[in-house]
C-alpha cells in the first residue's frame, strides 16, 4: 500500500520544473549588491545560509509557521524558507546579520542583550528582523501591538516576556534618540 | 580535615579535567553539562569565577566533549546547578588555594596577605605581584581534588546571586554560527532520512538506482526500513529525499488503537504496578483502597492528559565523519557521554571510538529527536568515508518521530473528617513509560534507525524506574502531612506510541491531579482551598511560597480587573493557585494564574501569573527566572492548546498548524518572585514549574465558571461539554 506523506520539506522540489537551468540573479543583501547562479527555484534561506553564508535566518518549519526564518525584504516581512530566487530577483534584503553598523550593535540587539530576552536563541533573530520592521513603522508599540506583530514568531522557551520588554526598552531607548 | 567531595567531583576527580588557564589570561572551564538554552554555562561561570576572583568575561565555557570534558551523565532532571556547580565550586576553591600558594612562595609573601584580583595576585605591602596564568605557565596542575580545602562561604560572595548579561547570548543575537545547523567544516555534504509514514509501516520498495543516478547524490542508504541520502549540496540533498518519498512504497502492518481510546487503553491494559511510599517504589503488593469510616466528605475524581510534544523550534540535526574505523560527531544530545555508548552499541564499535562534541540546537527541555538524528548522522556518514555529514531532520520528522510525553491517566480519591483535615488518600498514576532514552543495554535499543534496520535489535521491555521520584510517580507523592496515603504507579509496558522524558517527566501529570483534586476537596467541604492547603502544610518554605503567591496575585488583581473588567460583559474572571515542591526535595513554587473566560467563545484568556520560588541559594537570579516563567509558559501551552494527534495509520500532527503552540498574542504578563535563602543549599528548578501551572489554570477556570476541567488540554469544546454535563 502506497501512502503519500503530508508535508513534505519543501514541496517546490517535488517538481521537476527545477530541475535544471541556472540563472543568474542579482539583488542587494545588506547593503552589499550580489550575483549569483542558481536554480530559481531555490528558497532564499538556502541562498542566504549555503550561498552567502548569512546563516541568521533558521530552517524551522519550512513553510511559514514558525517565524524562525523572517528577513526584510523590500521593507516587508519575508519568509526566507518559501521565497524563491526567481521572486527575488533586484530586491533588497535584510538579515541580522545586516543590523549593525560600522561594528556598534543595533538598538534592539542592545535591548535583547540588556533584557537577556532568550534561552537558546533559535527564535532570535527572526523575531529582531519583525521587530526591527515594527519600530521601522511604529515608534512607540504598545505591549499588545508587539504581540500582534510577532504573531507570527514561535518562541517555545517561553521567553516571550523579556522579548517584549526587550523591544519596549529598545523603542525608548530610539524615542530618547 | 576532608570534605565528602561532590558525587561529580569524585567521579572526575583530576582539577585538569575541569580547569585549563589558557594564554590569553582567559580560563576554560569544562563542564559535562549542556546548555539547553536554560543558561547552564552562565551560571557554572558565575560559580567558577566567585571562586577564583575572575571577571566573567574571563571564562569560557567547553561543556559536552567526550574526549576532554568530565562525565557527569545526562542534562537532565533539574540536577546542573546541584550536581555541575558544587563540583565546580570545590574544584575552583582549591584550584585557587594552589595558585595563592606558588604565589606566597613565588612573591615571598605570606599567604594571609595576598590579594586576588580579577586572577592577579598582589601583596599589597611590598607591591609584588604576579597572575594565574605566570603561575600556571601553560602547565597542567597535575592534583586530584582533595576535599580539604573550603569553598567562600555564601555571605562574601560579589557574583553569585547578581543579575549578569548571558555569556551565550551575544552571539546568538548577532546571528554567529552557534547552532548545529550552522556547523561547516571543509568537504562537508549533505544529509537526509527518509522515516516510514508511521509506526507499523515497512519499506517495500525504494528505486534506490534512480535516486543515485540524480545529481549530486553521493550516497543512498537503505537498511531494513532505514532510508537515507548524501549529496554534496542541501538543494541536491532535499531533491532527491523528496524524490525517494515520491517513488517509495510502505506496507502497513496493524493499525494504532483510536486517539479517543488511549485513556481506557491506559487503565485497562495489563501494567506492572507498585506501590510507591515516600516517592520510591516498592516491590509489594497493590494494597486495596484507603477508606475511613464515617468520613464528612469522600471525593474520587479522574484527571487525564495526552501525549506532549517537545517542539523544539529547530528540527534535530547532527553532523558526522567517518574516517580509519572512527567517528567523530557534533550532536545536541542531552548526554554526550550516553548516546556515545549507544551509537556504539548499534554500530558494534568501541564507544572509545566515537568522539562526540555537543553543540547546541533549539531548545525544547527533554529526549527529543537529538540522539536519534546523531545516529542517523553516523549511519549515513559510514557510506561517504572522510566527508563530513550534515543530517538534518525536517519538521516533519521532528513532529512525527520525536518521543512525546505519554499520555497519563491519573486517579485520585480522598476522605476528610468533620475539621477538613485529609483522613485517607489515594493516587493511581497510569502511563507509558516517561524514560525512553538510548541508553546502552544487550541486544536493545531505543533508536528509531536501530529498530529500523534489516537486523534490527528490538525497542527494549520497558521496566517501572525504581529511583526516588524517577519517572512517571515523580510527585505523585504529596508534599501534604497526610496520615494515611495510597500512591501506586501503573506502568503500561506496551506503547502504541512513541514516549520519553518530557519536562518534569510524571510531575506535570501527577501535579495537576493533586493540585486540582485539593481544590475540589476544598469546594465540596466548604473551605478556602489555601487555607486548606496551609492546614496540611508544614514546612515553613512551603507556606512562605504560597503567600507570597497569594499576596503578589492580589495585588496584580486589584490593578489588572480595575482596567478590564468595565469593558467586557462576555468575560468571567477567575484566580486559581497551586503549590509543588519539585521531586518533593527540590525548588518550592506556588503559581497564581488571573485569566479570563470568553462566555461565547469558551476560550481560555491568560492575562497574569505570578509565580512565587524558593530555589535555597540562588546563583543566577536572571537565569532561574527565565527558566520558570519559561517552564510557565511551556505548561500553560501544553495545558490549554496541545495534544499529538493520530489516527489508525499514524501520527498526524505533523506541522505547527496541526500542533499549535501559545503564541505571543496570547502570553500574559508574569511577575517572579524569589525567596532567596544563600545559606542554603540551591535546588533544583529549571522543571519546576510545570506542574503547578497546570493546576493553577484549571483552578482558575472553575473560580470563573465554576466547571471543573479534568482532561488536558483545556480547548473551547472542554468547556463546552464540561458546561454541558454540570446541567
Amino acid at each position: 500500500m502506497a501512502i503519500k506523506l503530508i508535508f513534505p520539506e519543501h514541496q517546490f522540489a517535488m517538481t521537476d520544473a527545477h530541475a535544471g537551468g541556472l540563472k543568474e540573479l542579482k539583488f542587494v543583501v545588506n547593503g552589499k549588491s550580489r550575483a549569483i547562479r542558481i536554480d530559481p527555484g531555490t528558497p532564499l534561506l538556502y541562498i542566504l545560509r549555503n550561498e552567502l553564508g548569512l546563516c541568521s535566518p533558521r530552517y524551522g518549519c519550512g513553510s511559514e509557521q514558525c517565524g524562525a526564518c523572517k528577513v526584510i525584504v523590500d521593507g516587508k516581512m519575508g519568509f526566507a524558507c518559501t521565497l524563491t530566487a526567481e521572486e527575488l530577483d533586484g530586491c533588497d534584503i535584510r538579515t541580522l546579520e545586516g543590523l549593525a553598523v560600522d561594528g556598534s550593535l543595533h538598538v534592539l540587539q542592545q535591548a535583547f542583550l540588556a533584557e537577556n530576552a532568550a534561552q537558546c536563541g533559535y527564535c532570535a533573530s527572526g523575531i529582531i528582523m519583525t521587530a526591527a520592521l515594527l519600530l521601522e513603522e511604529n515608534q512607540a508599540p504598545s505591549r499588545s501591538e508587539i504581540q500582534q506583530a510577532l504573531v507570527g514568531n514561535l518562541c517555545r522557551c517561553g521567553a516571550h516576556n523579556r522579548i517584549i520588554q526587550a523591544i519596549q526598552r529598545a523603542a525608548q531607548e530610539l524615542s530618547i534618540e | 580535615m576532608s570534605k565528602e567531595l561532590p558525587a561529580a567531583l569524585a567521579q572526575n576527580p583530576d582539577l585538569d579535567r575541569w580547569l585549563c588557564f589558557d594564554e590569553h589570561e582567559t580560563l576554560t572551564l569544562r563542564t559535562g553539562k549542556v546548555e539547553l538554552g536554560q543558561g547552564i554555562k552562565t551560571a557554572l561561570a558565575m560559580i567558577c569565577a566567585e571562586e577564583l576572583d575572575l571577571d566573567l568575561s574571563r571564562i569560557r565555557v567547553q561543556s559536552g566533549d567526550t574526549e576532554v570534558c568530565p562525565n557527569e551523565f545526562m542534562t537532565a532532571g533539574s540536577m546542573s546547578v546541584e550536581g555541575s556547580g558544587s563540583a565546580i565550586r570545590q574544584v575552583s576553591a582549591e584550584a585557587r588555594h594552589y595558585l595563592m600558594r606558588l604565589a606566597a612562595d613565588l612573591l615571598n609573601a605570606p599567604f594571609d596577605e595576598l590579594v586576588i584580583e580579577n586572577g592577579h595576585v598582589r601583596h599589597p605591602s611590598t607591591n609584588r605581584s604576579t597572575t594565574y596564568w605566570e603561575l600556571m605557565a601553560g602547565r597542567r596542575f597535575d592534583l586530584q581534588a582533595s576535599g580539604e580545602i573550603s569553598p567562600k562561604s555564601a555571605d562574601t560572595h560579589q557574583l553569585v546571586g547578581t543579575r549578569v548579561q548571558r555569556i551565550d547570548l551575544y552571539a546568538k543575537f548577532t546571528g554567529q554560527p552557534v547552532f548545529i545547523q550552522d556547523q561547516n567544516f571543509p568537504r562537508m555534504v549533505h544529509g537526509r532520512i527518509l522515516r516510514p509514514p508511521g509506526y507499523l509501516h515497512t519499506l517495500q520498495s525504494l528505486a534506490a538506482d534512480t535516486i543515485r543516478a540524480m545529481p549530486g547524490v553521493l550516497s543512498v542508504l537503505v537498511d531494513g526500513s532505514f532510508a537515507g541520502v548524501v549529496a554534496e549540496t542541501e538543494m541536491q540533498v532535499i531533491a532527491a529525499r523528496n524524490k525517494m518519498q515520491a517513488l517509495a512504497n510502505w506496507s502497513r502492518n496493524g493499525l494504532l488503537p483510536k486517539p479517543e481510546d488511549i485513556h481506557d487503553f491506559l487503565t485497562s491494559h495489563v501494567s506492572v504496578s507498585l506501590p510507591v511510599v515516600d516517592g520510591m517504589p516498592v516491590e509489594e503488593p497493590v494494597p486495596a483502597i484507603i477508606q475511613t469510616e464515617a468520613a464528612a466528605v469522600r471525593l474520587a475524581a479522574t484527571y487525564t492528559k495526552p501525549f506532549h510534544m517537545h517542539g523544539a523550534i529547530g528540527p534535530s540535526a547532527a553532523v558526522a565523519e567517518w574516517r580509519e574505523g572512527k567517528l567523530k560527531l557534533w550532536s545536541h544530545s542531552q548526554g554526550p557521554m550516553v548516546v556515545r555508548g549507544a551509537i556504539a552499541q548499534v554500530l558494534k564499535m568501541r564507544p572509545e571510538d566515537i568522539h562526540v562534541m555537543h553543540v547546541e540546537n533549539a531548545g525544547c527541555y527533554g529526549h527529543n529527536g537529538a540522539d536519534d538524528a546523531a545516529l542517523d548522522a553516523c549511519m549515513l556518514a559510514q557510506s561517504v568515508p572522510d566527508r563530513p555529514v550534515l543530517l538534518k531532520w525536517s519538521r516533519e520528522d521532528e513532529h512525527a518521530w520525536e518521543p512525546y510525553g505519554p499520555a497519563m491517566v491519573l486517579k485520585l480519591q480522598a476522605d476528610l473528617d468533620g475539621n477538613g483535615n485529609i483522613t485517607a488518600w489515594n493516587h493511581d498514576t497510569y502511563s507509558n513509560t516517561h524514560m525512553g532514552r538510548p541508553i546502552p543495554f544487550g541486544s536493545v535499543s531505543n533508536f528509531i534507525a536501530a529498530w529500523h534496520k534489516a537486523e534490527p535489535m528490538p525497542k527494549p521491555e520497558a521496566r517501572p524506574g525504581m529511583a526516588l521520584h524517577g519517572g512517571m510517580h515523580r510527585n505523585s507523592d504529596p508534599y501534604y502531612t497526610l496520615p494515611r496515603k495510597r500512591i501506586i504507579k501503573h506502568l503500561v509496558q506496551e506503547a502504541p506510541i512513541r514516549t520519553s522524558s518530557t519536562r518534569g517527566l510524571g510531575a506535570y501529570g501527577n501535579v495537576f491531579a493533586i493540585e486540582s483534586f485539593m481544590d475540589e476537596l476544598a469546594h465540596t467541604a466548604g473551605l478556602d482551598p489555601v487555607e486548606f492547603r496551609l492546614q496540611h502544610l508544614q514546612d515553613q518554605r512551603a507556606i512562605d511560597v504560597v503567600k507570597t503567591s497569594m499576596d503578589a496575585a492580589l495585588k496584580a488583581r486589584r490593578r489588572n480587573r480595575a482596567d478590564a473588567k468595565a469593558n467586557d460583559k462576555r468575560a468571567a474572571y477567575g484566580h486559581g493557585m497551586a503549590f509543588a515542591r519539585y521531586k518533593n526535595s527540590k525548588c518550592y513554587v506556588a503559581v497564581c494564574v488571573d485569566l479570563m473566560v470568553n462566555t461565547e467563545t469558551s476560550e481560555i484568556k491568560l492575562i497574569h501569573a505570578v509565580i512565587a520560588a524558593d530555589a535555597g541559594q540562588v546563583i543566577d537570579p536572571d537565569g532561574l527566572s527565565n527558566q520558570l516563567e519559561g517552564g510557565f509558559i511551556q505548561s500553560a501551552s501544553w495545558t490549554l492548546k496541545e495534544q499529538v494527534n493520530f489516527d489508525e495509520n499514524g501520527i498526524t500532527s505533523r506541522d505547527w498548524e496541526t500542533y499549535p503552540i501559545l503564541t505571543f498574542p496570547e502570553i500574559p504578563t508574569v511577575d517572579v518572585i524569589l525567596l532567596d535563602h544563600p545559606e542554603e543549599p540551591s535546588l533544583g528548578s529549571g522543571e519546576a514549574t510545570q506542574g503547578p501551572t497546570s493546576a493553577a489554570i484549571a483552578n482558575a477556570v472553575f473560580d470563573a465558571t465554576g466547571l471543573r476541567l479534568r482532561d488536558i488540554p483545556f480547548t473551547p469544546d472542554k468547556l463546552v461539554s464540561a458546561a454541558l454535563k454540570s446541567r
